[in-house]
């Protein structure tokens, strides 16, 4: 049998995502997302022994673990900052689990929060390559990076601007069913997106996620201690971790990316194919990063997203549920914590209460994590039963 | 307004290559024992981690792997000079780099064959790339 790390969700927090959080702290929002967490899982914060939370730029750039523990007032005796852009919540989760098995610590807290402020200063300076080799030709920031790859998938595959404005389209009209969702009450027609304005040649600003404030948080605890869960505990199937490059012009060839790895590397330890997959909660800072996912799945061949996009559902009721909450596109991104929107929907589904979206008998969901530019990626198969 | 472009972070390591480009030659570093070029300039090979590493000129030619017309530059600087073609060049010796494109939109496609371009930004001369035998 494959081994893989054991672990069971038992509590879920998240704050519903706003454009900007004015006087508020980072600080505050992670304190807010783990009282929910704890609320959800019915425990108190004296059962936390574990905890992983996110870098915080321009806030608590150091110490983070230490700065939040004491803000919480809880003592965890294993911690860490977990720095993997997109992937972060993701990658937490078997982080927590391999903590728990490895006899550290048994109930973990996994918490990722962001303030997003109006005119919020720059992030703080760096010296890093991407410094040095990227921004003094004029391309900073992911909007570029991203089009790049889009542009590169268009010419090496022939794959269209409608077939990535589809990705979109879908998240926004899941989103329709998700009154958490910063563009709830928003609906969207295919031509709005393909000629919203363009942000960076291919890429339409309908197609990058709306930045906004929030935060998360998800309590992971031992498979024997899940048992005795106020809820139906979700537990973790299988786990698979990539980390290729960090600037886009260091990346592989779209045909390499590291989803290629991360994606049937959980499949594995989960012991199930994609076929059976029930949802499909997939990392969605921007359209094309959906698009190399399906074909990393396997679900459809490689570059040919686009066929498989035209012909099939991805709605709750669909034949592939893909991003039910909305997706970040449909959701918002509330920075780091918008990755961890994708566990937390895996979980609402598995448990049978995510209501008007709900997908029938869920049993298996496929969950991603995405950071920098498809430079680091994690991937989660969560089942609603122990196998 | 008057903004200066965001500068390259020169360190120790990359400084040869940076004072290469002031007398308009590409040294790009090269690994004695696995032969690959490298670039960005490090301090180890990325490829057999060896650190026998020399400088030598690359023929500043390459083609286009993928390319994007920036329309919302995320530095002000650059925003005055939207839209611009920044793209990713596969050298000829191996290694990619970003870099800015002296092409027109309509002339940009995949693979197509590019050479260096020096281009003076904030009194430094900067690689920049046009297609080959172009003006």
């Amino acid at each position: 049998m494959v081994k893989r790390p054991r672990g069971a969700i038992i509590g879920i927090g998240e704050l519903q995502p706003e454009r900007y959080s004015e006087g508020k702290t980072t600080l505050s929002l992670i304190a807010e997302s783990v009282q929910l967490a704890l609320q959800d899982a019915a425990i108190t914060k004296d059962e936390i022994d574990g905890l992983l939370v996110g870098p915080q730029v321009g806030e608590t750039p150091q110490h983070v673990p230490a700065t939040v523990s004491e803000y919480l007032g809880i003592s965890p005796a294993m911690s860490n900052t977990v720095d993997l852009g997109g992937a972060t919540g993701a990658g937490m989760i078997w982080r927590a689990a391999a903590a728990i098995e490895a006899g550290m610590c048994e109930t973990v807290v996994c918490v990722l929060a962001n303030k997003n402020e109006r005119d919020s200063a720059p992030r703080s300076p760096n010296r890093n390559p991407i410094r040095e080799f990227d921004v003094p030709f004029g391309a900073s920031g992911a909007n570029t990076s991203y089009a790049l790859l889009k542009r590169q998938h268009m010419e090496q595959y022939g794959s269209q601007q409608e077939d990535f404005a589809r990705i979109a389209y879908w998240s926004r009209k899941n989103a329709l069913k998700n009154p958490k969702a910063i563009f709830y009450n928003k609906p969207v027609e295919l031509e709005d997106i393909s000629h919203s304005p363009i942000i960076s040649d291919p890429l339409h600003l309908l197609e990058i996620v709306m930045p906004c404030a929030g935060g998360a948080a998800v309590i992971v605890t031992s498979e024997e201690k899940a048992k005795k869960a106020a809820k139906q505990p979700v537990f973790l199937r299988g786990a698979g971790e990539k980390i290729t490059h960090r600037a886009v012009s260091q990346a592989p060839a779209l045909d390499q990316l590291p989803f290629q790895y991360s994606i049937p590397q959980s499949l594995r330890q989960a012991n199930i194919s994609a076929e059976e997959l029930d949802l499909f909660s997939l990392y969605d800072c921007y359209t094309s990063v959906v698009a190399v996912q399906l074909e990393s799945i396997g679900l459809c061949e490689q570059g040919k997203f686009g066929d498989f996009i035209r012909k099939h559902s991805f709605s709750h009721d669909g034949d592939y549920p893909l991003n039910t909450h909305g997706g970040q596109l449909g959701f918002g991104q509330a920075d780091l914590a918008g990755g961890m929107s994708h566990v937390i929907e895996a979980v609402v589904q598995l448990r049978g209460e995510a209501g008007e979206r709900q997908i029938p008998n869920a049993k298996h969901a496929l969950v991603t994590g995405n950071g920098a530019t498809l430079s680091e990626t994690t991937s989660l198969v969560l089942g609603g039963e122990l196998s | 307004m008057n903004i200066s472009f965001p500068e390259p972070t020169i360190t120790p390591i990359t400084k040869p290559f940076w004072d290469s480009m002031e007398q308009k030659k590409f040294n790009l570093q090269r690994c004695e024992d696995c032969k690959h070029w490298i670039f960005y300039p490090r301090a180890h090979c990325p490829h057999c981690f060896g650190n026998r590493l020399t400088w030598q000129e690359a023929t500043g030619k390459g083609r286009l792997k993928t390319w994007s017309i920036v329309h919302r530059a995320s530095h002000p600087a650059w925003q005055s000079l939207t839209p611009y073609a920044v793209g990713i060049v596969e050298l000829e010796e191996g290694p990619s780099m970003l870099t800015h494109l002296l092409i027109r939109a309509e002339e940009l496609h995949y693979q197509l064959p590019v050479e260096i371009s020096y281009h003076v930004l904030n009194e430094r001369q900067l690689p920049f790339f046009k297609k080959r035998g172009g003006a």
